[in-house]
């Protein structure tokens, strides 16, 4: 511990008995410590940075490699995907057609419905209820992706496939629809959680002024605590997009194998992620060319990520409120 | 407090309370009910024998829970007058404020007795089988710190417009102009209606709360404390804006501010722990209070 004397909080007692100049001079004799402290916060916070930095480096620097022997236009438009085959195959787009499927439904799940928990808890479940039912969501967050995989597989889409059956389509045990359901039922927790703590945050004040002109319960939480919360309800959002497009296990057991280039969401398909976890395996060598792609769909991933978060921060400080 | 205080708050004893209501109710205009209406001739038949009441507080009580908050309240709010609340903090101003459009009803473990009768159709604002909704779109509220809806200055206004069942663009913005007149806001923000609300300064953005609460059409517009986070300037504009108010509607106004409420009020309650004290035309409370409480209060000597 060191001195009291050093501590800023205790410097104005320090003037207070002694003069002044002494408390200065003090300060400025007992630096070491505080100068020890200093350092070892930066070093954490700089470990941080620099383990970032060398993350995207790694990234860049092999897919630099691979866009040397593939044309980074061939890479964006072709539209097969199969770099480890022979002939060989560098178009990207299938596994993005994969990602973009399979996060479009699982946010069309994990929106709404995490949109509307989120207001029931804020704003009409009795506080006891509140209380017990925001840990069992949290909790829904720390299973592990995997076993939604499983779940996926094992009892969503053999769901699906007997409604699919009703109309007389025969859905097959791989789909982006059945990955994308559960992934959503995934997020859901995150999106509820996060969008309730910004309709909490809402102040009395705003809600009484819906209220004392007449407003009822669902209109004050509609026309009021919803656009007043708007800006941690997009922080939320952001957040659902960047679980979404970065999932890995779900789409790797339950979305099927096989780049394919649709939109359609019954087919089985890949998505960025599965790509990189399902070749990943190590039987690759270091420096080949199937080895350098990964990396560059890596990096596609990294930029769609990044594109996604930057627009969303963009819409947050749109709606930013300062009450 | 000195125990010579505690003494003088002995209000609630039969004598007192009887002439503490000989002020507070008028024989003219309305028949009032029971004992309250027999009282009195000579008190309000003077300068004010032209008002009528707009709602009467009868042997009103009110509970947090176990906590006896109002005590046996009885008043009559004047029409087209600004009836001031006083007394120091924690007396049940605000409290008293917020039975008249029901706010208690928003928190559980609240509860009333006895009326607020509401004319001219004698509306129970506290009955039990009074819908709270029905009550605030006839009585609006002006709070404490300014609290427009993060939205564009027009659609603040236009909340009320719009709950009430006003549809269609030229009907809107004729009930948004004529309530940002009202509220002497128009000549600054007709230029720029699609501004978020926050964009406006702390006068401003209360007088948009004012603005907002006349877009309804009120009755009764209640104001708690409606200046106390405003500079002088700002208040003054406030304080003159409810002036102009009392020509077309009926002011309660809950201040903590002495000044204020001999600068705009015509009547004057005070209150001390949940008891209605003394109420009477404010310059009467003023300049010849009845009970030595309440000339110890507006001297400064408590609270
Ligand atoms: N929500 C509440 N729950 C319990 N007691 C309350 C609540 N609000 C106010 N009170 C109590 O009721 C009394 C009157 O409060 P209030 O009406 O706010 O006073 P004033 O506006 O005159 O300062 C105070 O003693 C206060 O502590
Ligand atoms: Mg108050």
């Amino acid at each position: 511990m060191a001195e009291p004397i050093a501590q800023p909080a205790s410097a104005p007692q320090a003037s207070g008995v002694s003069t002044p100049v002494r408390a200065r001079i003090d300060r400025r004799s007992v630096p070491i410590s505080e100068r020890v402290i200093e350092f070892g916060l930066f070093l954490a916070g700089a470990s941080g940075v620099l383990v970032t930095v060398l993350i995207v480096g790694t990234l860049v620097y092999e897919a630099v490699g691979y866009f040397r022997e593939v044309p980074i236009l061939d890479f964006l438009t072709g539209t097969s995907w199969g770099p480890q085959f022979v002939p060989a195959s560098h178009g990207v787009l299938p596994l993005i057609a994969g990602t973009l499927v399979t996060t479009l439904v699982a946010l069309l799940v994990a929106v709404p419905v995490g949109t509307i928990v989120a207001l029931w808890l804020s704003e009409y479940a009795p506080t006891k209820l509140r209380e017990s039912v925001k840990p069992v969501l949290e909790l829904l967050s720390a299973v592990p992706t995997v076993v939604f995989g499983y779940f996926a597989l094992l009892f969503v889409i053999p769901i699906l496939q007997t409604m699919f059956g009703w109309v007389g389509y025969e859905l097959g045990g791989f789909n982006m629809l059945g990955a994308g359901l559960v992934m959503g039922i995934m997020i859901v927790p995150y999106v509820a959680s996060l969008s309730e703590d910004a309709m909490r945050a809402v102040p009395k004040s705003l809600r009484e002024g819906a209220y004392a002109m007449g407003a009822t319960k669902f209109q004050t939480c509609v026309q009021v605590v919803f656009p007043a919360a708007l800006s941690g309800i997009t922080a939320a959002y952001i957040l659902a997009v960047s679980r979404a497009l970065g999932e890995t296990m779900i789409v790797v057991v339950a979305a099927g194998g096989q780049p394919n280039f649709t939109m359609d969401p019954l087919q089985q398909a890949q998505t960025l992620t599965a790509y990189i976890a399902s070749v990943a395996k190590g039987d690759l060598p270091v420096g080949s060319i199937g080895y350098r792609a990964i990396f560059a769909v890596g990096l596609t991933l990294l930029v769609m990520t990044l594109f996604f978060n930057v627009g969303g921060h963009w819409l947050r400080q749109r709606y930013k409120e300062a009450y | 407090m000195t125990s010579a205080n505690v003494s003088n708050l002995q209000v609630g004893n039969a004598g007192d309370r009887q002439r503490a209501v000989e002020v507070v109710v008028p024989t003219h205009g309305r028949d009032v009910s029971g004992t309250i209406a027999a009282v009195d001739s000579r008190a309000a038949s003077s300068s004010q024998s032209a008002s009528l009441v707009k709602a009467e507080v009868r042997g009103l009580d009110f509970y947090y829970g176990k906590f006896h908050a109002l005590k046996n309240l009885n008043l009559a709010i004047y029409d087209k007058k600004i009836t001031a609340l006083i007394g120091p903090s924690g007396c049940g101003k605000s409290t008293l404020l917020r039975c008249f459009n029901r706010m208690h009803d928003l928190y559980p473990d609240t509860k009333y007795s006895g009326e607020i009768v509401l004319h001219p159709d004698g509306l129970n604002l506290v009955g039990p089988g009074i819908d709270p909704i029905t009550v605030r779109m006839r009585i609006s509220m002006v709070f404490q710190k300014p609290n427009p809806f993060p939205k564009s200055i027009f659609e603040n206004v236009a909340f009320g417009p719009r709950l009430r069942g006003i549809k269609g663009k030229d009907a809107l913005e004729a009930e948004v102009q004529r309530a940002l007149k009202g509220a002497a806001l128009w000549e600054e923000c007709k230029d720029r209606l699609q501004d978020n609300a926050y964009r406006l300064s702390g006068g401003q953005q209360q007088r948009l709360c004012i603005a907002r609460a006349l877009a309804s059409d009120p009755e009764v517009i209640l104001f708690d404390e409606p200046t106390s986070a405003l500079d002088p300037v700002a208040t003054l504009r406030i304080e003159e804006l409810m002036r102009e108010l009392r020509e077309k509607v009926t002011i309660i106004v809950v201040t903590h501010n002495m000044h204020q409420a001999s600068r705009v009020s015509d009547y004057t309650a005070f209150m001390y722990l949940g008891e209605l004290v003394e109420y009477g035309e404010t310059p009467q409370i003023f300049q010849r209070p009845k009970k030595t409480m309440t000339e110890e209060y507006i001297s400064g000597r408590f609270g």
